[in-house]
C-alpha cells in the first residue's frame, strides 16, 4: 500500500483536496448535493478541465502554452458563427473549430520547433495574434449557437451530468494512449530527457509538433465547450484559461519542467481551482474579501505541492540544472 | 555545447565588434519604425514628439529593467500588474493623509511595497522552490484580492505624491525627466550587472545554479535579493505612472506585462536566463513603445494592432536565431 502511496502521490494529494472541498462545498451550498448544483458544477469544472488537458500537452514536451486562452477565444468565436443551421452544417463548424485549434498548435509547435524560439514567448506572440484575429471576427460578444446542441451538452443524463460523462470518456481517450501508444510513450521520453530521446531514435520534432497540435486541439475543445455553455461567441474569454489552466497543471502534480504528471492530474487540479472559487462564492464571505481568499488559497494550494523540498537528501537537489 | 572559434574570422571594428548583434538589430528596428512613421506623419522627425516617446519608454525602461534581472536569473515575474496597482494605491493612500510628515513618506513607503513583494515572490521561489511562473502568478492574485477588498473595487481617491508627478511629467534643460531616472536606473544597472560580484551572480544563476552553489555563493539569497529589486524597479514604474496618469486605478498595471517579457526578449536576453545585454532590454523598450505609437497614431483597431504585435515580436525572435545560427 506504501509502494502505491508513493507512486500516485502526485495524483492522490489532490484528489484527496479535490474530495474535500467538494464536500464540503455540497455541504454549504444552499441547495446541497442536488442535479442542479452538480450539473453546474460539473459545466464550470468541464471548462478549466479542458484547458487544462490543452496545457498538459505543452507542459509534457517541456514546453508552456500562453496561447490557451487566445485560442479558446478564437475557436468559441469561430463557432458562434459556425455552429448554427442543419445538423450537416453543424457537424462541419465542430470539424472547422477544431481544425482551427489544430491549426493554431500546429503554428506554436512550429515556431518552437523549427524557428527555436523559447515556448513561453513563442506563445505569446502567436496568442497575441489568435486573440487579435479572435477580436477582429467579434469586436463585440455576440453570435448563437444551436440550442439543441448546448441543451444535450450542459444537462443531465439520469441525474449525472452530462458534461461530467464526456470529461470522463475524454479522459479515457487521452490517458490510455498516453501510456500505451508509442506516440504517447515518445511524449513522455521528450519531456523528460530530449536528447536521450533523440538518441534512441525517437523522432523528436515529430513529437513536439504532435504535442503542441494535441494541445490546439484541447484548447478548441475548450472553445467549444464554452460556446455550448455561453451560447454566444466573446473574444474576451481568454486571459483566465491561459493562467488557470498552468496553475491547474501545477495544482495537479504535472512538472513544469517536463515529462511528469498525466492528465488526469491536470483535470483533477483544474476542477479543485473550480471548486475552491465556488466554494468561496458560497461561503458567506464579505464579497469584496472573496478574490483575495482566491488568491491565498491557489497559493497555499501550490505552496503544499512543493512540500518535497524538506524532504531532499542533498542539499544540491534543491537546485535545477 | 560548446563551440570552437574560428580564429580567422574576418576583423571587425572594435567598437561595432563589441555592441551585440542583436542590440543593433533592435536599433535598426526603432530607427525604420522612426522612419515610416515619418513618412506617413512628418512630425513624426520633430525633438518633441522623439522626446515624448523616451518619456513614454522610460516607463516601460523601469519597469523592463527589473523584470530583466528576473529573467537573467532564469526565473519570471508574473505579478509585475498588481505589484504597479498595489504600489500606485499605497502611494496615492499615503500622499493624501492629513499629517504632512506621513504624507511626505509616500514614495519610499510605495518602494517599499515593491520590496515587500518581492520579498514574497524570492522567498517562494528560493525557499520552496516553487516554479517563478507559478508563484508569481498566485501573488499577483492575492494582490488583487488585496487591493480589490481595502478600495472596494471603486477608483481609489487619494494624492498623487508631488515628486511622482515632477519625475513623470516635468522636463530638466528640456530633457524630459522620466528619462533622466530611466537613465539613472539604466547606467546603475549596467554598473551592477557588470562591475559587482551580484552581477556576477546574477548571470551565473541564469546558466547553473548547481555550479554556483557549489562554488559557495549563497544562490537563495540572490535570488531573494534580485526579486526584491525587481519589485522596487515594478514599484518605481508605478509612481512615474502615477504621476503621468495624475491617478491611481484599478488595473492600471494590466497592460504591463505583456510589453515588459517582449521588452526584454527582444533586446536578446534569453528567457532561459544567463545571457543578455542591459542596451538590449533599453532598446527593446523604445522599440515596443515606437511600435504601439505608431499603431496608435494610425488609429488602427485594437484587433489589428494585437496581429501586427505578436507578428513583429515573432518576426523580432526568428531574426536573432538565424543571428545567431550565422555565428
Amino acid at each position: 500500500v506504501n509502494a502505491f502511496l508513493n507512486r500516485h502521490a502526485r495524483v492522490l494529494i489532490p484528489t484527496v483536496a479535490l474530495v474535500v472541498l467538494l464536500g464540503t462545498f455540497l455541504s454549504i451550498h444552499p441547495r446541497g448535493a442536488s442535479t442542479y448544483v452538480l450539473t453546474i458544477w460539473a459545466n464550470q469544472g468541464t471548462l478549466l478541465g479542458l484547458a487544462a488537458i490543452a496545457q498538459f500537452f505543452v507542459v509534457l514536451v517541456r514546453g508552456v502554452d500562453l496561447s490557451v486562452g487566445s485560442v479558446v477565444a478564437l475557436t468559441n468565436v469561430v463557432a458562434s458563427y459556425l455552429l448554427i443551421g442543419s445538423t450537416g452544417e453543424i457537424a462541419f463548424g465542430i470539424i472547422a473549430v477544431l481544425a482551427i485549434g489544430m491549426l493554431c498548435g500546429f503554428i506554436n509547435g512550429a515556431a518552437v520547433v523549427y524557428g527555436r524560439i523559447q515556448p513561453i514567448v513563442a506563445t505569446l506572440a502567436s496568442g497575441s495574434v489568435f486573440s487579435g484575429i479572435a477580436l477582429l471576427l467579434r469586436p463585440t460578444p455576440g453570435g448563437s449557437v444551436d440550442e439543441a446542441l448546448s441543451d444535450a451538452l450542459t444537462y443531465d443524463i439520469g441525474g449525472v451530468p452530462t458534461s461530467a460523462i464526456l470529461l470522463v470518456i475524454v479522459l479515457f481517450l487521452v490517458a490510455l494512449p498516453l501510456r500505451k501508444s508509442r506516440l504517447g510513450l515518445s511524449m513522455y521520453a521528450v519531456g523528460s530527457a530530449e536528447p536521450a530521446a533523440y538518441m534512441t531514435g525517437i523522432r523528436v520534432n515529430a513529437v513536439k509538433l504532435s504535442a503542441y497540435t494535441a494541445g490546439g486541439f484541447f484548447g478548441a475543445m475548450t472553445g467549444l465547450a464554452v460556446s455550448m455553455v455561453t451560447l454566444t461567441g466573446d473574444a474576451a474569454v481568454g486571459p483566465s484559461y491561459t493562467l488557470n489552466s498552468i496553475a491547474a497543471v501545477v495544482l495537479g502534480g504535472v512538472a513544469l519542467s517536463g515529462g511528469v504528471g498525466g492528465p488526469l492530474g491536470a483535470v483533477i487540479g483544474a476542477l479543485v481551482l473550480k471548486t475552491v472559487s465556488s466554494l468561496i462564492f458560497f461561503s458567506g464571505l464579505p464579497p469584496l474579501a472573496q478574490p483575495f481568499f482566491e488568491g491565498a488559497i491557489l497559493a497555499a494550494a501550490i505552496g503544499l505541492g512543493a512540500m518535497s523540498v524538506f524532504r531532499v537528501s542533498s542539499k544540491l537537489d534543491l537546485f535545477g540544472r | 555545447m560548446t563551440r570552437i572559434e574560428t580564429k580567422d574570422r574576418p576583423r571587425r571594428h572594435p567598437i561595432l565588434s563589441r555592441i551585440d548583434g542583436s542590440v543593433a538589430l533592435v536599433a535598426v528596428g526603432c530607427v525604420l519604425l522612426v522612419l515610416g512613421g515619418a513618412l506617413i506623419y512628418p512630425s513624426f522627425l520633430t525633438a518633441n514628439y522623439l522626446l515624448q516617446q523616451l518619456q513614454m519608454a522610460a516607463f516601460l525602461g523601469v519597469i523592463a529593467t527589473g523584470a530583466m534581472l528576473v529573467i537573467l536569473l532564469g526565473e519570471i515575474d508574473l505579478s509585475v500588474p498588481w505589484t504597479i496597482t498595489g504600489t500606485a494605491i499605497v502611494a496615492t493612500q499615503i500622499a493624501g493623509h492629513p499629517d504632512p510628515f506621513v504624507a511626505s513618506l509616500a514614495i519610499p513607503l510605495g518602494l517599499a511595497t515593491g520590496a515587500v513583494i518581492g520579498l514574497v515572490n524570492g522567498l517562494g521561489v528560493a525557499l520552496f522552490r516553487i516554479p517563478a511562473m507559478v508563484w508569481t502568478l498566485a501573488v499577483n492574485a492575492m494582490l488583487l484580492g488585496v487591493a480589490v477588498f481595502y478600495t472596494g473595487g471603486f477608483k481609489p481617491q487619494g494624492v498623487v505624491p508631488p515628486l511622482a508627478s515632477t519625475a513623470a511629467l516635468g522636463r530638466t534643460l528640456g530633457i524630459p525627466n522620466a528619462f533622466l531616472v530611466w537613465l539613472a536606473i539604466g547606467l546603475l544597472t549596467i554598473w551592477m550587472l557588470k562591475r559587482t560580484v551580484f552581477g556576477s551572480y546574477i548571470y551565473a544563476m541564469g546558466n547553473s545554479q548547481r555550479a554556483l552553489f557549489m562554488a559557495g555563493a549563497r544562490v537563495r539569497r540572490v535570488t531573494v535579493a534580485t526579486f526584491m529589486i525587481a519589485g522596487m524597479l515594478s514599484s518605481l514604474g508605478a509612481l512615474l505612472l502615477t504621476g503621468y496618469a495624475n491617478q491611481a486605478y484599478q488595473g492600471m498595471g494590466d497592460p504591463y506585462l505583456m510589453p515588459v517579457i517582449a521588452a526584454v526578449v527582444i533586446g536578446g536576453t534569453s528567457i532561459l536566463g544567463g545571457s543578455g545585454s542591459y542596451l538590449g532590454t533599453a532598446a527593446g523598450a523604445i522599440f515596443i513603445t515606437l511600435l504601439s505609437s505608431i499603431l496608435s497614431v494610425l488609429q488602427m483597431q485594437d484587433a489589428v494592432r494585437q496581429i501586427i504585435f505578436g507578428l513583429i515580436i515573432a518576426g523580432m525572435l526568428l531574426v536573432h536565431r538565424f543571428q545567431r545560427k550565422g555565428q
